[in-house]
């Protein structure tokens, strides 16, 4: 009897939790939209709500495999890249062929996930064999590869349906009236802007129900074992390489959907260091860091502060790198180093031992 | 002709990341740890070069002892600050930490030397070495850095063989435990392979820089993670492995810049390690890892 309380007990706090953090994101759109209704925002900051919105989901999926998986992934950027490009070929190709924008976005952005996914399980099979550290780099050499191919691939569209090349836009071959689609390192012009921030919105409340829903799901608590003991959950029979895999492969589809808010936010899209490189992949990793790793609410609200500071304080942007840096260093030793562990047991946790 | 010439400047290129894996293998071999900003201290190294020669006039021998000085105390004050506290802690935090003090020391070149990219004039004064009527030209920083490896490898090899230290580093690589026990300065060994580590990348830097010579806050990270590359390749924590490993990975993506395409040399490079990686997890020399339950 009292054991069927504590269950009901337990159930009801998870439950609040994610509540709460529903709520916050609803709340923050609702806010949000009025005083953008009541002309409140500058420009400047409505330019920010879909890269926000971005960040959010990237920041959620980051923490799906570091957090709950427990593997470090540094080419998160590169799932975000996948997502962003086959989203866009969709959508760029099939305008007039879908002519309403909700129904050919509403595609992009399965198309985008879709693909996203598909690169997590190429990625995933062989690379999920490897552990800890050799994982890290892998997926930064993953992440490297899909920036480098892209650069050189060149697709064009005309009446006989898609041409594709790797030398330049002039071997696609194509008819008269052929449109070249994606043009090598000159990415891709000409998305249509579909994102907004309540589609942006939207897809961070699917995102938040995907992944809440599957850490307090049997197999999200597999995921969460093999994080915590790898050997233990493998000697009670959890099979390791297919959790690893879902968890993974989730994540990069969660960056895919991200991606496709990116590109369908930006009239040309080209990748660059910047944008889908390894520098973006740190970039996510400091939000997930500093919100918690493990902690998704956390790593949310981390996405947005990071991503207004720097606008807020333009004089910090000089700086803004230098003291990602230091955050990250001060957090893990903090977080981790033995002596404050044992300082901070013994003069802020008196009550509670 | 022309595939001899890739060759040899395939082989100088894998060189220099010989030297760079040399650091990465020799400190994860001993603190288990990946030392994300290895790359970054390579950057330093070049930006003092760069320094003491452009601007303050100095010989490049005064260049790069100033390098290799600064590059060492760099090094040792890394692993006391940020590592040493993290010595138990879980190796995603350890990762992190890492990555953490890389970005550090990119920002830190970003705000004294600027963006700008500066031009970096060769250390090396040897003449280029002309052979077979002149077809085939060997540049003297070709010479100089393929010689230095060679050099250094075999000093290491010594080092480790011969010495006290090179011996406690071997014991601390094998058990940090039971070496400490056994009487050997556990911390003082981990920092004493930092400081090797770095002083290397300090030359490892005015090599690359002479090879390629622009310098920018950048310049040390794509060469370290490809020389980490290269460690794992060849095995990580293994000397001969980080050779083997360096000179493979610098001959694939010369040659692959030369025959397939310049701008899928680092992709190839990559998908090299994946492949590598399925086939034998540990390295080319790796040691199969037994796990304690």
């Amino acid at each position: 009897m009292e054991k069927s309380m504590k269950m009901k007990f337990c159930l009801n706090k998870t439950l609040k939790s994610n509540m709460i953090t529903f709520g916050l994101v609803i709340a923050a759109f609702i806010i949000v939209q009025l005083l953008v209704n009541a002309g409140q925002v500058s420009s400047l900051m409505k330019g920010l709500l879909v890269p926000i919105c971005i960040y959010t989901i990237m920041a959620i999926s980051l923490n799906l495999t570091v957090g709950i998986l427990g593997e470090l992934s540094l080419g998160h950027a590169g799932f975000m890249c996948m997502g962003a490009f086959s989203s866009s070929l969709f959508s760029i190709s099939m305008l007039e062929a879908i002519p309403n924008p909700g129904i050919r976005f509403f595609f992009a952005i399965l198309i985008g996930a879709f693909f996203a996914a598909l690169a997590g399980i190429v990625v995933g099979i062989p690379v999920l064999r490897l552990r800890g550290d050799y994982l890290a780099i892998v997926t930064l050499a993953f992440g490297e590869i899909i920036k480098n191919v892209m650069n050189v691939i060149y697709i064009g569209k005309d009446a006989d349906g898609l041409h594709f090349s790797t030398k330049n836009a002039m071997a696609l071959n194509m008819a008269e009236e052929g449109k070249v689609i994606i043009n090598g390192a000159q990415g891709i012009t000409g998305t249509p802007k579909n994102s907004t921030f309540a589609i942006g919105v939207i897809l961070i409340l699917i995102t938040l129900v995907i992944v809440l829903n599957l850490i307090n799901s049997r197999s999200g608590r597999a995921i969460m074992s093999v994080r915590d003991n790898r050997i233990a959950a493998e000697s009670i029979g959890i099979n390791i390489t297919k959790y690893k895999l879902m968890a993974f492969t989730i994540s990069a589809s969660l960056a895919g959907v991200a991606g496709v808010l990116y590109s369908h936010n930006l009239s040309a899209l080209t990748a660059t260091q910047k944008n889908f490189g390894y520098n973006q992949s740190i970039m996510i990793l400091v939000f997930v860091v500093l919100g918690g790793i493990g902690n998704i609410r956390g790593s949310m609200i981390a996405a947005v502060i990071l991503t207004l500071l720097p606008e807020l304080l333009r004089g910090l942007n000089t700086y803004r790198m230098l003291i990602y840096a230091i955050i990250l260093i001060v957090m893990m030793i903090f977080n981790w180093s033995p002596k404050l562990i044992d300082f901070r047991k013994r003069y802020f946790h008196k009550n509670r031992a | 002709m022309s595939f001899i010439s890739y060759f040899i400047n395939g082989l100088s290129l894998g060189s220099v990341y010989a030297i760079i894996a040399l650091g990465y293998t020799m400190v994860y071999g001993i603190a288990k740890m990946l030392n994300f900003a290895h790359g970054d201290v390579i950057m330093i190294g070049g930006y003092v070069v760069f320094t003491v020669v452009s601007t303050m006039g100095l010989g490049p021998v005064a260049g790069i002892l100033l390098a290799v000085i600064l590059c060492t105390v760099l090094g040792v004050v890394i692993e006391g600050v940020a590592y040493r506290p993290l010595r138990m802690a879980s190796p995603l935090a350890v990762l992190i930490t890492a990555i953490g003090v890389s970005y550090l020391l990119q920002n830190i070149a970003l705000l004294v030397f600027g963006s700008n990219p500066k031009s970096f004039t060769s250390v090396v004064t040897i003449p280029a070495l002309k052979l077979s009527q002149g077809k085939l030209t060997i540049s003297g920083e070709t010479i100089v850095t393929i010689v230095s490896c060679v050099i250094i490898m075999i000093g290491l090899t010594m080092f480790i063989k011969k010495t006290r230290a090179g011996q406690a580093m071997l014991a601390v690589s094998e058990d940090k435990g039971a070496a400490q026990l056994m009487g050997i300065n556990v911390d003082g060994t981990i920092a004493l392979t930092f400081a090797i580590g770095s002083a290397l990348a300090a030359v490892a830097g005015a090599l690359l820089c002479s090879a390629y010579p622009t310098l920018t806050p950048y310049t040390g990270s794509m060469p370290g993670i490809k020389a980490f590359v290269a460690a794992v390749f060849g095995g990580i924590g293994s000397i001969p492995g980080a050779l083997i490993g360096g000179l493979l990975l610098g001959v694939i993506e010369n040659l692959s810049k030369a025959y397939i395409s310049s701008q899928l040399s680092d992709a190839i490079v990559f998908a090299v390690l994946i492949v590598v990686l399925l086939v034998k997890p540990t390295g080319i020399l790796g040691k199969k890892i037994n796990e304690k339950v």
